[in-house]
Parts: C-alpha cells; structure tokens; sequence
C-alpha cells in the first residue's frame, strides 16, 4: 500500500483562480459591451466582432498546434484578444482587414514572444497599430451609431472584397440623409473643427447619430465588476484616468479656449475602453503594486500629450504600446520593500491600531534602550521635526 | 469582514485566506493506544542528535531518558513506552533518509504510567533551575520547527527580554491541536508561560490566538483569572485577525505590537522572546512532576481519515498504528500522507515512519481530493501580480520565479531578498498559472546555502 502515496513538496493545497478562471470571467464582463456595440452599430459590428474573434483564435490555434507557443485555446486569453480588438476598431471596417488585425495580433503581438505571459505588447494593440498603418483612410471613417435600419442591412464598406478598397461610405450616408460630418468621432470633432460633444452624450454614447464606441459607464460599470472579483487590478484604471484628468485639467486651467475641459478628455475616444481594458492586461503591466501606478500615470500623461499635440485624433493606443515597453523598466525600479529591510524598521514607526505598545510602560527608560535594536542607516533621512 | 479589518488597521499586509477545514476544532483531545512498538529517532530536533544511553535488550520504564547529550543545541530523549530496547538501528525518518534510531517493543499489559520522574518544588525554582529543568525534559518546540526550548529561552547577556510573546494563532488549515490544547490545557499553559516568564526574565506575556478560536481565548481568560496575580507579571490573551501565515513569528509580532523585526534579526532584537502555546502546556505540566516529554498531542485529519480528532500520541508511535486508529478510510485509496499542516507540512514516503516532537498533525488525502489539482495545467507566469499581492515578506515571487527558471540564484538573493522568503507557500498557493514558486525558492535557497559553505 505504501507504493500507492505520492510525494510532493508542501503547499498541498491550492487556491481558487486558474489562468481559465481569469480570462472566462474577462470574457464574461465584456460580453455586455459588445451587446451595445451590436446595439450601436448593428449587424456590420456583430459581423465584424465574430470575423475578429475568429481570425484571434485560428491564429492562436495554429500557433499552439505548431508547437511556437505556450498555453492553449482553451485559456480564452485570445477570446479576449479578439473581442477588444474588434471593439477598437471602427464598427465599418471591411471584414477582411478586421481578419488581417486579427492574424497580426496574435501572430505578431503573441506568438512571436512565445505565447501567453510572455508578449511584451498588448496583442490587440499591435494588431490595431498595423491596421492603421496599413489600412489609414478605413480606421478613421467612422459611420453614426444608432441608425435606422441597422439590424438589417450592412454598412456597405464592411463587406468589400479581400484585398479590395472600401466603397465610399459617403454615399451611403447620404442616402440616409446624413452629412459625412455625421461619420466623424467626438475627438476627430473636437480635434479639425472645434466642436465639443456634450457630457450625456459621451457617457451614454446614446443620444443622436454619435460615431462613438460602447458606453463608457457601461464600460466602467464591467471594470468595476472585474475589479471587485480581482480579475483586474483597480490602480491602472485609477491611475490612468487620474493622471489623464489631472493633465487636462491643468492645459484647461492654462488656456480653456485652446484645449478642452478634463471631462471631454476622459470619456471621449477610447481612454476608458483602453484604461479598463487594455492597460489592465496582466502580462503587459508591471506586477509591483508602485509600479502599476507610474505604469498608469504614464499612459494618461502620454494619451493627453498624443491627443494635443500630433496630428492623430487618438492617442490612447499608442501610450499604452510605449508604457508597455517600459513596463519591466518601471517594474525593476518599483520592486516591494520586503518585511523588515523598510529604512524605517525598528525607529519606532508602528502601524497604527496595534494592541500593545512595544516596551511596556513599567520598564525604565535605561532598560528600554538596551533592547532598541542600532540604528540602521537610513536611505531616505526623515525630516528633522 | 475584510472591510472590518481594513478599518482596524490588518494584522500584517497581504497573506491569504485557505480554506480552513478545521473539523476537529470541537472534539476533545482523545488518548491513542499504545503502539506494541516505538521507533525514537535520535534526531528529532534542528541541533546535534543526542548519544543513546541504553543498551539492546535492556528494560526501559515510559520516561526513562534513552538518549541524553551535553551539547547545547541538543536535547534528551525518554522512553515513550515501558518495555525493552529491541534495536538500536537505522529506520526511515519523515526527512527522507534512514537515521539511527531506538526501537523499544512495549510491554503488552504495563500500566504505561510516568514512572521515572522527580517532583520539584517550582515555587522556589530559579530561572536557571527551570532552564535546567526544560532541557532535561527535552523539550523542543513542539508547533513544528523542533528547535530546542531551553535554546529558545536562553536570553544572551547582552540583550534584555521584556515581552514573551505566546503563539497560539495555528494558522494552518486543518490543524487544531493548539487549539484544542488551550482550551483543555489551560492551566497547564499559564503554569507553563509563568516559567518561561521567569527564565526569560520577561515582564509580561501576550498569548495571540487568531480570531477564528474565541473559545480558546475564553478558555485562557478564565485560567488567568483562576491563577491571580502571578509574581512574575501580567499575562494577557489577545485576538488577531485570521489569515495565514499568522502564525509566524514576525507576522504575530506585528499584529500585536505593529512593528516589524529587522530583517535577519531575531525577535530577540526587539527584546521578545516567542514561544509556541503546545511548548508551553507541555512545560507547565511537565516540569512540576520532573518528567520527560514522552508524548505529545496530534491532529490527524483530512478528507482521507474517518475519525479525524486530536490524538494524544506517545511520541515514536508509527504513522501505519495511528492512521489504523483513527481510520484512514481504505488505506488503498491515500494518495498523500502528510506531516503537519497543507501550507508548510512535509509529505512523506513511508507509513513507518514515526510521529516525532515536532509533528503537529498528520493529513490524509485521497486520490480523489487531488485530481482537481492534478488535472490543472501549468502556464507560463501572466504577472497577474497576486504572488505580490499576498507574500507576507513583501518580496516579488513573480520576478523571483522567472529567475529561478534561469537559474540566477545569485540575483535572487543579492537583488531580490530570496533569503528573507521563509517558504509559507502563499505564492504558490494563489498562483493561477499553478507554477511551483515555493518549491523552486527552497531549491534556490539550499544552492545559496550550499554555495556559501563552499
């Protein structure tokens, strides 16, 4: 019977969160976020989220199936991949090139690193920079959200051929009696003619004929569920949105004619999407708690910069991919102090709402010093008081 | 819950909340049988074994010392049974390789009573007398380290204790035999704490018992109060948030007092002394009678046992005669045998293998209760940052595995404190990605250590 025991080394128990666990609820939370894109946009965003997601998770499956890369398809990880690619792209954009964004993704911003854990970049991102390098005029025409008819027919520019140019959507839009401004997204609005959306109508994304993404309270509202269960880490959405807002808000405060309130910064374009969503991706963002905060701070202060200062409408894309190449930058010079190496061990600094005080009140003065542990040389010298 | 902690401020940042499964938390302590035969291994201790002092065929009486050392870092062993020294030979250890050990066949029908032992007259002890006393008892800690009490207690000339710091937290999951001990025991171990008090020249005394064990503090408190005012200071029972690894020394000092020991430091540093509560019981009811520790109390659970409770074992008792006793349900279908708690205990290879001073449970699990984590695949690390999250050291298991893998076990202890991990296993425990974080640590630090003596 003795043959039938195992060893193992201790712990003999695990905890409740596997890889799968983390990914399928990720999946889950953002299930509602492409039901209101569907809702937006109709069936051209549904055709375009299953043709993404598909072309994700083919990839991956070849790639896995090759032996070039680690994990497996049924991990979702390239689920996710899919869904939030096709969430940034626009709900217009011809299915082949959605096909393309999606093969590059994981094959470029994945496979070619080794697989999941190991990509450097966030792999949605990757595939959404080489489509607008690729593809510009088709990732900046935008086409109104919320237009009669869309459940029953297609934007015509989804379904140009493989390797064919779009059809002009402008046409198109005038058949519906809408001007080709109508197609333009809030930033674009804000950035070439200077004119700022209003407040309910960025955080609904419901009110008129916006080309604008899923709702950013919806979006939030997912954040917080994942953020609540852990599957996402609260600090870089924070950091990310507070840093953005701070930005803003001091240009604002500088020159309110020249940039836009904090509020327009915030939730317009994709911040929140790629704040919540994107940044949040575990492999690509430092795992030091201090690092996650200069990681967000970073992307915010570079999504204002972007968006101000270059010629592109949307800058969010871009900080992540350049906070993610910092990421194990930032991550080596945030690593935790360890229990008991802090420079304040041992000076008398106590965590508040302790029981007992460290040396009892009937020892003496001279006794208490001789258990004091030397002092330690200090890093950072505490202020003189 | 957590919000709640989260306003009193927590015991000590991060750690992890297992499943506690303390199912035998409400049964009494029962007395196991007597083995017909005890296997003492002479090292049962961290220090040097001790030499035996009997001879094969001899006649032992239950507490006559069978091994004795005059070295420091080594202790005594009695005889658990009354019987005959049937061999002194190599026999399986729980560590793996076979060591010298005392067989002695029991005497079927002795009364087994503690026949050896000289009363003292405690009052008029001094702290070197009871000092004296705790290593002739040979007393080890008995919460699972082993390291020799009376070293434990020994206060260098230098330093000055003022605080002996009493750990009854038993953070590990399935284990109650503290627990059961401070409520049954509790005489015994405020008798126990007013001698280490003495020895230690400590002023007052703290017992932290997690807040998951209320009756034990209730149990304490009323001990307390049965004892008065003792001569040597105060003795309070203090609840501490439930989490693991409270039970570490550094995690308790925290809680109570909110200060961090230094790292590499003893909490000797801090003018504390912290010893584990069984330790205690055991010298409050030993060393009044002048006796040796000749057994010791055992929880023997998991979902493999059919009658899991706390055992009163007389220690050399082989694993197979405890695990018949208590029942382990079809000895056919355990899968893993462990010694002490699911976090930090050790699986072992054999059922000979005997309960020893520092074995605080013994955990059965079936087949069946590991497929789940067998069946789970490992992935390469997605720095999901839990390991961070919950290493109570504050280290970076994350950046500490991936080098591991690599091999830098230079980096890892110059650059990121591998010597301060002391392997409580919460990484590997949280970890998603089911990477064996803990268990490369341990590798790393025994090349470390391998490559300092070299």
């Amino acid at each position: 019977m003795t043959a039938s025991i195992e060893i193992r080394s201790a712990p003999h128990v695990s905890g409740p969160r596997t890889v799968e666990k983390i990914m399928r609820h990720v999946v889950w939370s953002l299930l509602p976020i492409c039901a209101f894109y569907v809702f937006q946009y109709g069936l051209s965003a549904l055709a375009s989220i299953v043709v993404v997601t598909a072309a994700c998770l083919l990839t991956e499956r070849f790639f896995v199936r090759t032996g070039t890369q680690a994990g497996s398809l049924s991990d979702f990880s390239a689920v996710i991949t899919g869904l939030l690619l096709a969430l940034t792209l626009p709900p217009g954009f011809p299915l082949w090139m959605g096909a393309v964004a999606g093969i590059t993704a994981i094959a470029l911003g994945k496979a070619l690193f080794g697989g999941i854990g190991f990509n450097v970049f966030n792999p949605a991102l990757v595939g959404r920079a080489f489509v607008q390098a690729a593809f510009p005029t088709a990732i900046a025409t935008y086409t109104p959200s919320l237009l009669a008819g869309r459940f029953g027919e297609f934007i015509p520019s989804s379904l140009a051929w493989p390797f064919m140019l779009p059809a002009d959507t402008a046409a198109w839009l005038q058949s519906k009696h809408l001007d080709a401004l109508a197609g333009a997204t809030p930033l674009a609005k804000w950035k070439f003619d200077g004119v700022l959306a209003g407040a309910g109508e960025l955080l609904t994304s419901l009110s008129g004929h916006m080309a604008v993404g899923p709702s950013p309270l919806l979006i939030l509202a997912c954040g917080a569920y994942l953020a609540a269960r852990r599957y996402l880490d609260w600090r870089i959405p924070a950091a990310i949105l507070g840093s953005a807002g701070v930005t803003a808000w001091i240009l604002f405060g500088l020159d309110p004619l020249r940039y836009p309130n904090p509020f327009f910064m915030l939730f317009s374009g994709g911040l929140v999407l790629g704040a919540v969503y994107m940044a949040t991706d575990m492999a690509t963002s430092p795992v030091t708690p201090k690092g996650m905060w200069v990681y967000g701070a970073l992307i915010g202060l570079l999504t204002v910069v972007i968006r101000y200062y270059s010629g592109l409408p949307e800058g969010v894309m871009y900080a992540i991919l350049i906070a993610n190449a910092a990421s194990p930058l930032i991550e080596k010079i945030t690593q935790p102090t360890p229990f008991g190496k802090s420079a304040m061990t041992g000076m008398g600094k106590r965590r508040k709402g302790a029981t007992y005080p460290l040396n009892p009140g009937y020892i003496s003065r001279e006794d208490a010093g001789a258990v004091t542990p030397k002092k330690r040389f200090l890093r950072n010298k505490p202020k003189k008081s | 819950m957590k919000l709640l902690s989260y306003f009193r401020g927590e015991a000590f940042q991060r750690g992890v909340h297992p499943p506690s499964n303390k199912v035998t938390a409400g049964r009494a302590i029962r007395r196991l049988p007597f083995p017909p035969k005890v296997i003492v291994p002479l090292s049962q201790h961290i220090g040097k074994p001790p030499r035996v002092v009997v001879r094969v065929g001899e006649e032992v009486v239950r507490g006559q010392p069978v091994a004795r050392s005059d070295d420091w870092l080594s202790v005594p062993h009695h005889a658990p049974v009354t019987g005959v020294v049937e061999a002194i030979e190599l026999r399986p250890s729980a560590r793996g390789p076979w060591t010298q050990s005392i067989v002695i066949r029991a005497h079927a029908g002795a009364s087994q009573e503690d026949l050896w032992g000289q009363p003292r007259d405690m009052a008029a002890a001094s702290g070197d007398d009871i000092l004296q006393a705790v290593w002739d008892a040979g007393m080890v800690g008995l919460g699972g380290a082993a390291f020799p009490t009376h070293a434990k207690l020994t206060v260098p000339k230098q330093a000055k204790v003022h605080t002996l710091v009493v750990n009854g937290c038993e953070c590990e999951p399935y284990l109650t035999c503290d627990h059961r001990v401070m409520i049954e025991e509790s005489d015994y171990l405020v008798r126990g704490i007013r001698y280490a008090m003495r020895v230690t020249g400590a002023v007052r005394a703290i017992v932290g018992i997690e807040d998951n064990k209320p009756d034990a503090r209730a149990a304490l408190r009323d001990a307390i109060v049965r004892a008065g005012t003792v001569a040597e200071g105060e003795i309070h029972a203090e609840l501490v948030p439930t989490k693991y690894p409270q039970g570490s020394e550094k995690m308790l000092i925290m809680a109570l007092f909110g200060v961090e020991v230094p790292s590499g430091a003893l909490p000797l540093s801090m003018g504390m002394v912290v010893n584990n509560v069984g330790t205690l019981a055991a010298l409050g009811r030993l060393l009044p009678a002048g006796q040796g520790l000749t057994e010791r109390v055992v929880t023997v659970t998991g979902p493999g046992v059919a009658r899991p409770g706390d055992y009163r074992v007389a220690l050399g008792t082989p694993l197979k005669f405890v695990l018949d006793h208590a029942g382990a349900v079809d000895a056919m279908a355990a899968r893993q045998v462990i010694l002490g708690g699911p976090m930090m205990g050790q699986a072992i290879a054999s059922l000979d293998v005997p309960i020893t001073k520092g074995v605080s449970g013994v955990l059965v699990f079936r087949r069946e209760d590991m497929t789940e984590r067998e069946a789970r695949h490992t992935y390469p690390c997605i720095k999901c940052g839990e390991c961070v999250e919950s290493c109570p050291m504050g280290l970076n298991p994350s950046t500490l595995g991936m080098l591991a893998a690599k091999r830098e076990y230079d980096l890892m202890g110059s650059d990121y404190h591998l010597g301060d991990c002391f392997e409580c296993g919460c990484c590997t425990y949280v970890c998603p990605s089911n990477i064996p974080l803990v268990q490369q640590f341990r590798v790393a630090k025994q090349i470390l250590r391998e490559k300092a003596v070299a």
